[in-house]
């Protein structure tokens, strides 16, 4: 395996160890001014608490059950609940993205109805989640769908276009069916894309959370977080964005794995 | 039967900005089953067009195209085609692309894997077998895309410039092994090329086109010279050097520079 490097602002390229340098220096720079500005007391502990003190708070989260849960217990909630959104969003978005980039029919039906409901933010969907599902399980899925869906659909069509047709015609010029070709050619080709598409989608899916779980009653960082400001608890509401950014971020990182095995499995043309 | 016939073929393009664009201008041609011809021309003289034609993945614009009697309407497995890019599949090995067709048809798998084995040794690919086409050299791939369509066994093969890309030892390794494998198993080739030297020493007819507009200027025959010379028992460096093969060298190419001027002075 050749030596890993990392791109750089302006495209210079950084060993491992500067990468990691000027990562740690970046997060010491945030948590110094944090702390800076909480200890001056320019702004009151129950606004600005320390991160000393919100990782306190954390601890005593991890053991002892806030708004009925401990918070692994929340985390796994918001999980799981992003997890199926997440999944039905992939589910339907890119079987209707390939098509959509195969079938100009469908792409000329679909594509304008689409463009102007994907204008409509996730939290815009919130109140017709509510009146629909009320505090069900379907509200939070919505949400997340809604917000996922888009990213799937475009990266399914792009990735359908992108296939080069004299792949195509090498296929059925050995005899390969209508399946075979779909099987062997249009979904691998359009697989690079797909895969980068996916990673967006799961972003955006995961950042619609919070607001998908205003609505629910029961468990989830957003629900934690909800009942962190009902309680004044300027902690606990920073804990849940804690947990929020560092699942959001195991996420990403589990997804940029994904792409890079494809990305050396396809070789040049991802 | 296998015969390919073009019949009165023209093929215009429909351009972008609109406007159409004459790519063949009315062309008959008619190659007989076994038959080996080989086609050389300027580029954009519409050699490709021709044989996607044939191939079944252009349609003319008027006259016909038959394969065996039988118009052709599409691509299948019996006419397998050279693509002069290669057209690998980069997501599948050196041994899934070689193997594709045969997948595609539903051949059992020792029977398969058997003549993959095969090819992948006769092209000098061994040591490759799991590699994928960006791992390859250009020479190579073009070797992985002619291992693919021989080992269909088809009933005909339509090469574009298959050999482009090898360099020039290769080149000789590839022409003296197609001339090995059309002997031991005739078959209708089409087989585009730009080398003046290779469509003479492989063909039995060849076809030379000339541009603006694309059609055919002269068809040579070349199966007499060749069974007179006995240039199939010689290697292909002497074949190269008798004064029948200088001969109509020369004489290819001075139809080729005649036509070019023509186009030019036009
Ligand atoms: N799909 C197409 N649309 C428009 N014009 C085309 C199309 N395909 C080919 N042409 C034109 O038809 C002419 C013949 O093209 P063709 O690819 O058959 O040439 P060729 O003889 O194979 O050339 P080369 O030796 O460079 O491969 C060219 O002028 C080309 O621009
Ligand atoms: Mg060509």
């Amino acid at each position: 395996m050749a030596k890993r490097n990392f791109l750089g602002p302006h495209g210079t390229v950084l060993s491992l160890g500067e990468f990691w340098l000027l990562t740690i220096a970046g997060f010491a720079l945030f948590f110094g001014a944090w702390s800076l500005l909480a200890w001056s007391g320019w702004l009151p502990p129950n606004l600005l608490p320390s991160p000393r003190a919100v990782w306190a708070t954390l601890v005593r989260l991890w053991d002892n059950p806030f708004a009925g849960h401990v918070y692994a217990d929340h985390m796994l909630a918001s999980l799981g609940r992003f997890l199926m959104g997440w999944a039905i969003a992939v589910a339907i978005g890119i079987p209707l993205g390939l098509l959509m980039g195969w079938y100009r029919l469908l792409d000329e039906i679909v594509t304008p109805l689409f463009d102007s409901i994907r204008f409509v933010a996730p939290l815009a969907w919130v109140p017709l989640a509510a009146l629909w599902f009320g505090t069900g399980i379907g509200g939070p899925l919505l949400i997340i769908f809604v917000g996922s869906f888009a990213p799937c659909v475009i990266s399914a069509y792009r990735g359908a276009r992108l296939v080069e047709p004299r792949l195509v015609e090498a296929a059925q010029t050995l005899g390969a069916s209508g399946r075979q070709v779909i099987q062997h050619v249009l979904v691998p080709g359009a697989m690079p894309s797909i895969i980068s598409g996916l990673r967006v989608s799961a972003g955006l899916g995961w950042q619609s959370l919070v607001g998908s779980e205003l609505i629910v009653v029961g468990a989830g960082l957003g629900y934690l977080m909800v009942q962190g400001q009902g309680n004044l608890a300027t902690d606990v509401v920073i804990a849940g964005m804690i947990g929020i950014g560092v699942v959001g971020f195991a996420i990403d990182v589990a997804l940029r794995g994904v792409e890079a095995w494809f990305r050396r499995r396809w070789g040049q043309t991802a | 039967m296998s015969e390919i016939v073009f019949k009165a073929v023209t093929k215009t393009f429909r351009l972008p900005r609109g406007g159409e664009f004459l790519a063949i201008d009315t062309t008959d041609l008619r190659i007989e089953e076994k038959e080996f011809v080989a086609i050389v021309g300027p580029s954009g003289c519409g050699k490709t067009t021709l044989m996607r034609m044939a191939a079944g993945l252009e349609f003319p614009s008027s006259g016909s195209v038959e394969v065996g009697g039988k118009r052709v309407v599409g691509p299948g497995p019996e006419r397998a085609v050279v693509f002069q890019q290669f057209a690998l599949m980069p997501w599948k090995t050196v041994r899934e692309n070689i193997g594709f067709g045969l997948m595609c048809r539903g051949a059992p798998k020792a029977e398969a894997d058997a003549a993959i084995g095969r090819y992948i040794e006769l092209m000098g690919l061994s040591g490759h077998e799991d590699s994928f086409p960006h791992q390859l050299s250009g020479g190579m791939q073009q070797r992985v895309a002619i291992a693919r369509a021989y080992v269909m066994n088809p009933a005909a093969l339509l090469m574009d410039e298959p050999f482009g890309a090898l360099d020039a030892q290769t080149r000789i390794v590839m022409q003296e092994e197609l001339v090995r494998l059309a002997r031991r198993n005739p078959r209708t080739v089409i087989f585009i090329t730009h080398a003046v030297d290779e469509a003479i020493y492989l063909a039995d007819r060849v076809v030379v086109m000339g541009r603006k507009p694309g059609r055919i200027i002269e068809t040579i025959d070349i199966k007499p010279l060749r069974a007179e010379g006995g240039w199939e028992e010689m290697p292909i460096e002497e074949v190269m050097d008798t004064p029948a093969f200088t001969h109509m060298r020369s004489r290819i190419w001075k139809l080729l520079k005649a036509r070019e001027q023509a186009a030019a002075d036009h």
